[in-house]
């Protein structure tokens, strides 16, 4: 009967503190995204009015409001297509890094795994403000490309959408290492060897062979990269200039400039709605469909 | 052999991407100049001037005060959650139980922090608690996004961990909550170790959740440092830079030792 008590208290206390600070919030969100806007404080009118008998007071006008206006819609595809670049470049770095990491030999295998991710450990601003002063018109950048004479006068390497994406590839980079690696690890390597002896050439080989044995590291690391860009705040406002808007400039602005609770709301629930949502759903497909096919 | 050399290359390659931008911030820390581009000379004003700056030190305190408080307590309840995933059949709306410890892993911070702001003030204007944000909404939010990340390492671990020996210690006649606190716990502490180091970092470094939930009296360090370079360079953030790389690479190492230590 102790038993049962103790269970209950391991399993109620998380719940009891995830629903009231974690699942209230969010449904407040939702709440507030369907309120009507006013001049106030707060701004926004209750969604349940009593005076005159109960009335239910929502509106889509939020949700109507954003989707009615480039300005937010542009900032979403703005960001997914930031997402995916900078998916695609980490992808690209990441990939032979991983692989050659998982063919060394055990010892120098864990020294580079710890060396690759100790970085991520450090201060995630002070990597981005250290791209700051790399990308400066007389930063160290500027200054190896003038030496050797690529460019006759400091390029404006700062505040554009290019640094906004190498900012976040570097930043990012062990995210997609580490379940690649995890990945490329458990893969023997004889099988390598074997279609090698079997006559495929290297370029055969990586892609009959290795490169859909990494999928499901692809795909994992691919999302842990891809999920957190989108909703990036910091690396377009250190790194960024005014030539693209991000989504999370755009609700930081909407909440904190304008005060526009419900807009931002709206945008927030959308953003769970549309970006994250389908990701998760897709996660949990993909992880039955590799289990039923033993990946 | 040419194979080897080209992926000694790359391996080369990928390392300095990764440590060069560490090390320019190093080197600057050391310059002179007040113009942090322009190098004057070997120097240590910057880190004098850093220990004198008494908005640095203070936001330093909070943070590290936040940092340690939350830690402990999305530990606690992490492993709760990681215990009750791999251990405990029963729970009630199971799939919800998973939705809950999960999400916030996947969830951007923004939305995150905009959820928690408007929560505690709608929270303010139903019981009239909390009257002002500060310290305590920072500690809560932050609890509440590292305990999903507590709980997957405890869940890993959980989950290799050989069942036997709990069996073994319940034969041997000892109740279920003695064989939590002797044989369990004991067992997977390197790990909880390893959940409590991920989410003092966590913590420390999160800049968005805190700047939405925090107040006055409560400029956390990421706070103080965004201020200060979000417009221009610092030199006395590229002191700091130096300090709190250093230290938070050990502690990086440290947790590597603790995760590491169960996989043989």
């Amino acid at each position: 009967m102790k038993n049962k008590l103790f269970e209950k208290y391991f399993v109620f206390s998380p719940y009891f503190w995830l629903v009231l600070f974690f699942f209230i919030p969010l449904a407040i969100i939702f709440k507030i995204s369907i309120s009507v806007s006013e001049w106030g404080m707060p701004p926004y009118q209750d969604i349940f009015l009593f005076d005159n008998g109960f009335k239910i007071n929502t509106t889509f006008e939020n949700y109507i409001y954003i989707f009615s206006d480039y300005y937010y819609i542009g900032s979403f595809v703005n960001s997914l297509f930031l997402a995916l670049i900078s998916t695609f470049f980490c992808l690209l770095i990441g990939f032979p890094l991983a692989f050659y990491i998982a063919t060394s030999n055990v010892r120098l295998r864990n020294i580079l795994l710890v060396l690759v991710v100790i970085p991520f450990w450090s201060s995630f601003l002070l990597r981005v403000y250290a791209w700051k002063i790399i990308l400066q018109n007389n930063g160290i950048l500027n200054v190896i490309l003038l030496n050797l004479g690529i460019t006759s006068e400091p390029l404006q390497l700062l505040y554009n959408q290019y640094a906004v994406i190498m900012g976040i590839v570097y930043t990012y980079l062990p995210l997609m290492i580490l379940p690649l690696y995890g990945y490329l690890n458990k893969f023997d390597l004889n099988l390598i060897e074997a279609s090698k002896d079997l006559g495929l050439n290297r370029f055969k080989t990586f892609f009959k062979v290795i490169l859909p044995l990494s999928v499901p590291g692809i795909v994992a690391g691919s999302l842990l990269v891809f999920i957190p860009v989108v909703g990036e705040f910091i690396i377009p406002e250190m790194l960024g200039g005014s030539d693209r808007l991000y989504y999370g400039k755009i609700l930081w602005e909407e909440f904190f400039v304008n005060r526009n609770w419900p807009g931002a709301s709206a945008l927030a629930f959308s953003g769970i709605i549309i970006l994250v949502l389908p990701i998760v759903i897709f996660q949990i497909l993909y992880s039955r469909w590799s289990q039923k096919n033993e990946i | 052999m040419k194979s080897s050399l080209f992926k000694s290359i790359v391996i080369f390659l990928g390392l300095f991407f990764l440590y060069f931008p560490i090390l320019v911030l190093i080197f600057y820390s050391f310059n002179e100049n007040k113009r942090v581009m322009v190098w004057k000379g070997f120097s240590l004003r910057w880190y004098n001037e850093l220990f004198n700056n008494e908005q640095i030190i203070e936001a330093f305190i909070i943070s590290i005060k936040i940092a340690a408080l939350s830690a402990t307590f999305a530990t606690i309840l992490g492993v709760m959650i990681g215990y009750s995933l791999v251990r405990i059949r029963k729970i009630p709306f199971k799939s919800f139980y998973i939705f809950l410890s999960s999400t916030p892993l996947v969830l951007p911070e923004l939305i995150l922090g905009l959820s928690m702001l408007l929560f505690f003030i709608s929270l303010n204007n139903v019981i009239g608690f909390p009257s002002s944000r500060g310290q305590l909404t920072i500690f809560i939010s932050h609890v509440t996004f590292c305990i999903a990340f507590v709980a997957i390492i405890i869940q890993a671990r959980l989950t290799d961990f050989n069942k036997n020996i709990e069996e073994a210690a319940m034969d041997l006649g000892y109740n279920y909550t003695k064989v939590l606190y002797k044989i369990t716990l004991p067992i997977i502490l390197p790990s909880i170790i390893a959940g409590w180091l991920l989410a003092f970092t966590i913590s420390l470094d999160d800049l968005v959740v805190a700047s939405f939930t925090t107040g006055p009296g409560a400029n956390t360090l990421p706070i103080v440092v965004f201020s200060k370079v979000r417009l221009g360079l610092s030199p006395e953030v590229n002191a700091l830079s130096a300090i709190l790389m250093f230290a938070l690479i050990i502690i990086g190492l440290f947790y590597f030792y603790f995760n590491k230590k169960f996989k043989h």
